[in-house]
């Protein structure tokens, strides 16, 4: 026994040796094209789709071989990890604020990033509307109801998640246009609304299975495109869809990193990808994953018709746009730290 | 643990002394069983069910999916990479302080154990601090190409911090309880350190040794939240299995999810079972050893 102890070395050597081979191989899988997707939370279906197809658009196009990778998270949470130094090729988040914030610490992309791509560089748009148990047991119809005693209302932390914030500011215009903007009643009705929520998760989907998996609350606040395909995948008859009678236009952009696709050298698949976004195949397969096409014109018919006609107030012509909202708002000591009072 | 010394069975009227009644020791026994029951065994089991709800030829699918396969062979080369390294250390470590008296033994004892009391999700931060784009040596690192954050060293460095307790932790009650005797005696009779340590102190210690690499092992391809801050999420590159799962689990993939957590269970299972095998084998041995 005791002459055989050294061998325990030499095995231990001879890992060694193989996870530095393997960690070498694994370098050289990157030595192809590679661009990475850093993205919010609920398009993990949607890039999976535009991925493939896009994939194959390339290849036909310049025979190029090109491998996609996607990173999803809460859209802050994402944007934080892109400042920290993760190598996105592309960012697609849920708000223009988050794309700000990289430019603004990184400077590896321009101040003005939003002018270089049609319509706000946002290939779609989406809505906020309500996701309530089949039945509707609580009785909700609108935001108002959201304030009452007793109602549960699940949404995520606005801090981390865009998605979120956008139910925020949903949730602010329509009592900016209740109240008349009043801007106490409004932070009261807000700070209500906020103090109904049993849970803050960081991103929309972990809200959205706090809601349809865990069971928790009346009322998920969601993005429109992430409530149907809750409603598909729960199979039908568990969950309802309510329109409130007023909602936000939500633009979630896309861009670019400049200093990341120099490096890496990915420039013309990475804009070749962000203006296939804007082809009518794309934006088919956008309005086929329940988001709202910019172009209609190709799209199924049948995927129109799903999204409900709601009155949508306009971040820039409500709030003076993101750059404001953000500092207002979602700063460190802003109005929702100021509101916003947990566990009373 | 494997080398606690069992007490020899003792004579029979003691027995019925310190008996205490059928019923309580029904209870106890059925408490205890319960408690296994719900919150072991059901789980598992659990898991195992949902890996399978597709029947068996979508559960191998579901492994052998791409990003799966990355998965699995990150989190193997995770562990190939950390666990040699603890067992570096951790030896090190235990070999100074148990053979050893100099100041500010405790201070070290203290921090080895750092980890077990620092929240996972801090010791991963901690890295984003050092390394990150914004972090200390971010600027210089990036100058010179090197990435450590949201690549495989970051998790590496993130899995070593969370998991280098394991080994010392094992290994230093252990050799303090046995002493410098044996060692002092091959000195003596003109061995050298090197041969010392490897034929005296290395088998004494072979079976914490093994345990706490059992351990940490388990630890290193588990761990979750320290793993999440470095690993930046980017699917089959890198996100090691806990990670994956969560990801499958957020896709709606159940099966897909239960499959993966079901192979992550399975070797821990294994594991385990290769420490009952190994136990059991060598029982004589251990029960001599332990009688040091």
């Amino acid at each position: 026994m005791l002459r055989s102890i050294p061998r325990y070395l030499v095995h231990l050597l001879a890992l060694l040796a193989m996870a530095f081979c393997l960690a070498i191989t694994m370098g050289a899988a990157r030595a192809q094209t590679t661009l990475l997707n850093v993205s919010y939370d609920p398009t993990r279906e949607l890039y999976r789709d535009i991925n493939r197809e896009f994939i194959s658009d390339w290849k036909a196009r310049t025979g190029q071989t090109l491998t996609i990778r996607q990173s999803h998270g809460g859209s802050g949470s994402q944007a934080r990890s892109v400042i920290d130094g993760l190598n996105a090729d592309i960012v697609t988040l849920a708000l223009s604020a988050d794309i700000d914030a990289i430019a603004e610490r990184t400077k590896k992309l321009p101040d003005q990033w939003q002018k270089r791509l049609p319509q706000n560089s946002s290939p779609y748009t989406s809505t906020i509307i309500f996701l309530v148990r089949k039945g509707n047991p609580k009785g909700v119809r609108d935001w108002d109801d959201l304030v009452k005693p007793g109602i549960q209302v699940i949404t995520p932390n606005p801090k981390t998640s865009g998605g979120a914030r956008w139910n925020y500011l949903a949730a602010w215009a329509f009592a900016d246009k209740l109240f008349n903007k009043d801007e106490t009643k409004v932070r009261d009705f807000v700070g209500r609304l906020l103090n109904n929520v049993p849970i803050l998760d960081t991103g929309a989907r972990a809200s959205t299975n706090t809601f349809t998996k865990r069971g928790i609350g009346d009322v998920l606040l969601s993005w429109e495109n992430e409530a149907f395909l809750a409603l598909k995948e729960a199979g039908g008859d568990q969950f309802e869809i309510l329109v409130p009678s007023l909602s936000i236009l939500a633009e979630p952009p896309v861009a670019l990193i400049d200093a990341n696709v120099d490096t890496n050298k990915t420039r013309s698949a990475a804009q070749a990808y962000l203006e296939f976004l804007y082809t009518p195949k794309a934006q088919a397969i956008i309005a086929k994953n329940f988001y709202r096409p910019r172009d209609a014109q190709h799209v199924d018919p049948k995927d129109l018709v799903r999204f409900p006609k709601i009155e949508l107030v306009n971040i820039d012509d409500a709030f003076g746009g993101w750059s404001k909202v953000q500092q207002a708002h979602f700063a460190d000591g802003g109005i929702f730290d100021q509101i916003y009072k947990p566990g009373r | 643990m494997s080398d606690i010394v069992v007490a020899p069975v003792p004579p029979v009227h003691t027995h019925r002394v310190r008996s205490e009644s059928p019923m309580v020791r029904a209870c106890l026994i059925g408490i205890a069983l319960a408690f296994l029951g719900v919150f072991l065994i059901l789980p598992l089991t659990v898991v195992f069910l949902e890996a399978f709800a597709n029947g068996w030829q979508a559960y191998i699918e579901n492994i052998l999916e791409t990003d799966a396969l990355a998965a699995i062979r990150l989190t193997l080369l995770v562990a190939i990479i950390a666990v040699p390294l603890n067992v570096i250390f951790g030896v090190a470590a235990a070999w100074a302080v148990a053979k050893f008296e100099f100041r500010g033994k405790n201070l070290l004892i203290s921090l080895i154990d750092l980890p077990f009391s620092v929240s996972p999700v801090i010791s991963g931060l901690v890295y984003v601090l050092l390394f990150g784009a914004q972090g200390y040596f971010g600027p210089w690192l990036k100058s010179h190409g090197v990435e450590i954050i949201f690549a495989l060293s970051g998790i590496v460095l993130a899995t070593l911090f969370v998991t280098f307790p394991f080994v010392a932790r094992e290994l230093i009650p252990h050799m303090q309880t046995l002493g410098n005797n044996d060692e002092e005696a091959a000195l003596t009779l003109g061995a050298s350190g090197w041969q010392t340590f490897v034929k005296i102190t290395l088998p004494n210690v072979k079976w914490s040794l093994l345990y706490g690499v059992l351990l940490c092992n388990a630890r290193a391809m588990g761990e979750f939240g320290a793993v999440a801050v470095v690993s930046g999420k980017i699917r089959g590159l890198t996100t090691t299995m806990p990670l994956h799962i969560e990801i499958l689990f957020n896709e709606y993939m159940s099966a897909a999810a239960f499959a993966v957590a079901s192979l992550l269970a399975l070797l821990a299972l294994v594991t385990l079972a290769v420490k009952t095998w190994l136990e059991w084998r060598f029982a004589d041995e251990i029960a001599a050893r332990s009688g040091h």
